[in-house]
């Protein structure tokens, strides 16, 4: 996978995971063609196209939030489907019926998320349990930081 | 100064914006107390106002002030800190920072760290965004982790080490023992990232990939397990236990079986088994048996097992879901060169999902289609295809279009079905026709003799209809430039005649010339098209005065074509005839390559009488050589020809690389001088001093000599001189093979200095038979008209023993006979 995209229908960028190194013009170009390209979909076709080299899969989850994914030749379009919908189960788990909301409000946990499931564009880890136990532990590691300094402050310190 | 506002409430505060320019203000405001903070190094607040930042940067703003501060999170003790400073540096820093590398104690010592999360935290961000510089200093690290028996560590070291691997690819050697044990882990996690990391390894290096066939029989059980085994709540996925490893392992099995035998058989047992017991109804086991489809057809499997995937993606057509049919396109297009009789049995299928409405699928049934095309389908398909043609979108146009000419001039049943086939796309699809079609066009109809009649009819009718598709009009008025006469004379074998008159005709024509919907270019075609009639019509004077009136045209190139077309009339009325006559049949060496116009034998040449006043030889040329590019359509002609083998004509400009400082008389050079025009001249000097092409023999005397002998390959010229130009040398070259194995695909190919000009002439074969039990020969004229000494170096390529062999050689004792 070169890249992970989330942006809602109104064109506004969620979530941005890159597993390359591009320039920040070449990232926003590349953020202004999938929105062009994604949003201009009728409903109901097919998950995927071909933009330059890569082939893009996308899909849409709750009403208006697009996630969408570059990949490369050898990448498996239709497992590239089941990881996108892996991360959104985890995404459900963690923030309880998850909605665009809660990514828009924690967008940094959002990215905690995704950092315990893909790291170099390729799954770290396949068990929904395991990643689960990873985020609680290390939320529970920064709740025990915040309760130390006294201070009156929820799992995130911002 | 207050404490800086929570990230939640900024970010409730943002989306209060109403316009672009409120939502910049707060934006501003906000990032100035954020510096001023940042400048008061509180430790406290450092936290949520880098991630405030962060939040900003996905909306767009700059944030580059804040990448100091994210180094100084991720120094920080503290948890929390960490994990947003890290997050930072990922999101604000690359490699191109200089910046970054200030991270790299840090992660050195977060590496270390006793806690686990700060740990993955580091791997995490190295693996994430680490330069060449970062990976080297750190890879020892990494290497270290990848051996821990603690597994959250363990897989997120095994994707550093990826990265690492990407960014130095060097360093690959060094985790080869840690990867000793990797596959005997329990945990999928580990498993998984382990089988990621021996893919990358095995892909990079053919030593490794060596290295770890071993573990086929190792991967072929773990794969048995995951198929075999019961419910397991943590990793299953509908019903399938842990899909993304098991395509992982296939993927990882394919590199592994590719070309190699042995591999390959242990492999097949679990290939069947996965490919017949997947259960398919949801997309994850799709999936599956998609990557498996992949496997078998990559690597050395039986054929009972390809057909199988065959099949599996035969179904896959069929299914309900777009995605998959999507993805059994994508997969028999990759497919149908090496199995090309197992896809054709779905070719209705495939046909079929031309007419799906979603545009991805219609592209690649498109491209499927067309790689389809074969001999005996060819009209079946063609009438499916035209149909697409006819109602696909304008996107699909041009392409479908090309493919359409393409299949058409392979698979032709006939030469009537082929024009009718160009008909059909130039009257459906016109305006979307690629330009370089027309030249390919007119160069097809020339050459179809006998259908001149029927074409020229059909062309007219069309345009009759229709002026606004410029392919169509501009291919219509080239013909019936050129056979006008057999329009008007109303004989017509295929079809029934139209009764047309020449004032018809040429209503039609001027009407071209001034309608908006004609570009200039088709302006060009349509003047010329009128001028070439005034040898074929009788109404002369009609001609005449059209082409007078555009003598003062606004567009410079109608200007010039009809002053140089009057000129015709008044000084070289006597030329006209010869200038304008019916064009030969252009020999096409490929099927995309550019044409050129070459002299057969038998055509017949004009037999021009020599300008019988002096002007000079390059000023009918000059005329000529604008004729020519007229005539031909565009591209120009260069003099080097290969003809057998299937390279493209434009070897003149190859060559022109290849050969260095010799340069060629191909149209690519510029003419030495200003009035002698390129290539042309050779063709046409030729045509105007009457001469036939291959003069009968009258030896010379000139004594044959051995232009080259090495590798049991020997070229001898022979040379004649072509009566009455004493400037022109026929030289016959014969090569000859003495060794065991005959020489195949044997391409000659020659250039000369720029004083001279050079033409060759198809060669007698392109297979050298071994023993000297035959010769090929070819003929080369040079134009030497300075008289200077003859030099010539000469490109061989040939196939001989399965390897390709190339050479080149000078040639520079030719007799000077030969050139004085």
């Amino acid at each position: 996978m070169r890249f992970l995209l989330l942006f809602s229908r109104q064109g506004k960028l969620r979530l941005q995971k890159w597993f390359t190194p591009l320039t920040d013009r070449e990232k926003k170009k590349v953020i202004r063609d999938m929105m062009m390209l994604v949003l201009a979909r009728p409903a109901r076709s097919c998950n995927f196209l071909q933009w330059r080299d890569l082939k893009i899969v996308y899909k849409r989850w709750y009403a208006s939030l697009y996630f969408c994914a570059g990949l490369e030749d050898h990448d498996n379009e239709l497992l590239a489907l089941e990881v996108l919908h892996r991360y959104v189960e985890l995404l459900d788990k963690y923030f309880g019926n998850v909605c665009e909301l809660d990514i828009i409000f924690n967008f940094e946990k959002a990215y905690f998320i995704l950092d315990e499931f893909l790291m170099e564009g390729e799954i770290l880890e396949t068990s929904k349990v395991a990643v689960g136990v990873s985020l609680e532990e290390a939320d529970t590691l920064q709740e025990g930081e915040a309760k130390e300094a006294w201070r009156p402050l929820s799992a995130g310190a911002c | 100064m207050p404490a800086p506002i929570r990230l939640r409430e900024l970010i409730r505060t943002i989306r209060t914006a109403r316009t672009q320019a409120e939502e910049r203000e707060m934006i501003q405001k906000e990032c100035a107390a954020i510096r001023s903070s940042f400048r008061e190094e509180d430790n406290t607040y450092r936290c949520r106002n880098v991630a405030k930042l962060l939040y900003m940067h996905m909306l767009g703003y700059p944030a580059h002030f804040g990448q100091l501060e994210c180094l100084k999170l991720i120094a920080s003790q503290k948890f929390t800190d960490k994990r947003i400073g890290y997050l930072g540096a990922m999101l604000l820093l690359d490699e191109r920072q200089d910046v970054h590398l200030l991270m790299t104690n840090c992660i050195k010592n977060d590496l270390n760290h006793s806690t686990q999360y700060v740990q993955g935290l580091a791997l995490c961000t190295l693996g994430c965004m680490g330069s060449s510089e970062m990976c080297r200093d750190l890879a020892g690290e990494v290497e270290k982790l990848l051996k821990t028996s603690n597994s959250y560590l363990r897989k997120k070291a095994a994707l550093c080490a990826v990265h690492v691997i990407r960014k130095v690819p060097e360093l690959m050697e060094m985790f080869l023992p840690a990867t000793k044990n990797l596959l005997s882990e329990k945990n999928h996690g580990v498993l998984h990232t382990s089988v990621v990391l021996l893919t990358e390894m095995c892909e990079r290096s053919p030593d490794m990939l060596a290295h770890f066939r071993k573990l086929v029989p190792q991967l072929v059980r773990i794969l048995k397990n995951l198929i075999m085994s019961g419910y397991s709540p943590e990793h299953d996925v509908s019903g399938i236990s842990d899909p993304f490893l098991q395509v992982r392992i296939l993927r990882l099995l394919r590199i592994l079986g590719k070309g190699d035998d042995d591999s390959s058989e242990a492999m097949n047992d679990i290939l069947a088994q996965v490919a017949t017991n997947t259960e398919t109804s949801k997309n994850v086991g799709n999936a599956i048996l998609y990557e498996t489809v992949l496997t078998i057809m990559d690597i050395k499997s039986e054929s009972g097992l390809r057909v199988l995937a065959i099949n599996i993606l035969g179904r896959f057509l069929l299914n309900n879901d777009k995605n998959i049919r999507y993805v059994a396109l994508t997969s028999l297009l990759k497919t149908v060169q090496t199995d090309h009789n197992a896809v054709q049995r779905h070719r209705s299928t495939i046909v079929d999902c031309l007419k799906d409405l979603d545009v991805s699928i219609k592209r690649r049934a498109m491209e499927l289609s067309f790689a389809l095309v074969n001999g005996n389908n060819i009209r079946g398909m063609m009438k499916e295809l035209l149909y697409f043609l006819d109602s696909c979108d304008p996107e699909f146009k041009a392409d479908c279009a090309s493919g359409v000419f393409l299949a058409a001039e392979k698979y032709a049943p006939s030469k009537r079905w082929h024009i009718d086939t160009i008909m059909r796309v130039l009257t459906t699809a016109g305006s979307y026709v690629r330009d370089d079609s027309v030249p390919n066009l007119i160069q097809l109809i020339t050459n179809s003799v006998e259908m001149h009649a029927y074409t020229v009819q059909r062309l007219y009718k069309a345009l009759l209809d229709d002026i606004s598709q410029q392919p169509l009009v501009q291919v219509a008025s080239w013909c019936i430039g050129e056979y006008g006469d057999l329009l008007v004379s109303g004989q017509c074998e295929e079809e029934e005649p139209i009764q047309v008159t020449e004032d018809e005709v040429l209503d039609v024509l001027e009407g071209l010339l001034v309608s908006n919907l004609s570009t200039p270019v088709t302006r060009g075609y349509a003047l010329t098209a009128i001028m070439k009639l005034s040898t074929r019509f009788t109404s002369v004077n009609r001609i005449k005065k059209v082409v007078s009136i555009y003598g003062s045209s606004i567009d410079v190139e109608l200007q010039q074509r009809a002053v140089e077309y009057n000129a015709l009339f008044k000084k070289y009325d006597h030329m006209r005839p010869a200038l304008l006559e019916r064009m030969p049949i252009m020999e096409k060496t490929a099927s995309n390559g550019p044409t050129e116009i070459v002299q057969t034998n038998g055509e017949t040449e004009p037999s021009v009488v020599e300008a019988k006043h002096p002007p000079p030889v390059t000023q009918p040329t000059n005329q000529a050589n604008d004729l020519l590019d007229l005539l031909g359509g565009n591209d120009v002609v260069p003099v080097i020809q290969n003809t057998v083998s299937t390279k493209p004509a434009s070897a003149g400009g190859e060559l022109l690389d290849l050969l260095g400082d010799l340069s060629l008389s191909g149209g690519t050079s510029p003419a030495p001088a200003p009035s002698v025009p390129t290539s042309q001249p050779s063709f046409f000097l030729d045509g105007l001093t009457s001469q036939p092409l291959f003069n009968d023999i009258a030896a010379a005397g000139i004594p044959p000599m051995t232009a080259y002998n090495k590798n049991g390959l020997k070229i001898d010229f022979t040379f004649e001189r072509a009566n009455p130009n004493p400037n022109i040398a026929v030289i016959t070259i014969h090569a000859s093979n003495s060794t065991e194995a005959d020489m195949t695909d044997f391409v000659f190919q020659a250039a000369v200095p720029k004083t001279f000009q050079l033409q060759l002439l198809s060669p007698s074969s392109n297979v050298v038979p071994a023993l000297n039990q035959g010769t090929v020969t070819q003929v080369i004229r040079v134009l030497n008209p300075q008289k200077q000494q003859l030099r010539m170096r000469i490109k061989l390529t040939y196939t001989h023993k399965g390897s390709a062999v190339q050479d080149l050689a000078e040639v520079n004792n030719f007799p000077p006979q030969s050139w004085q």
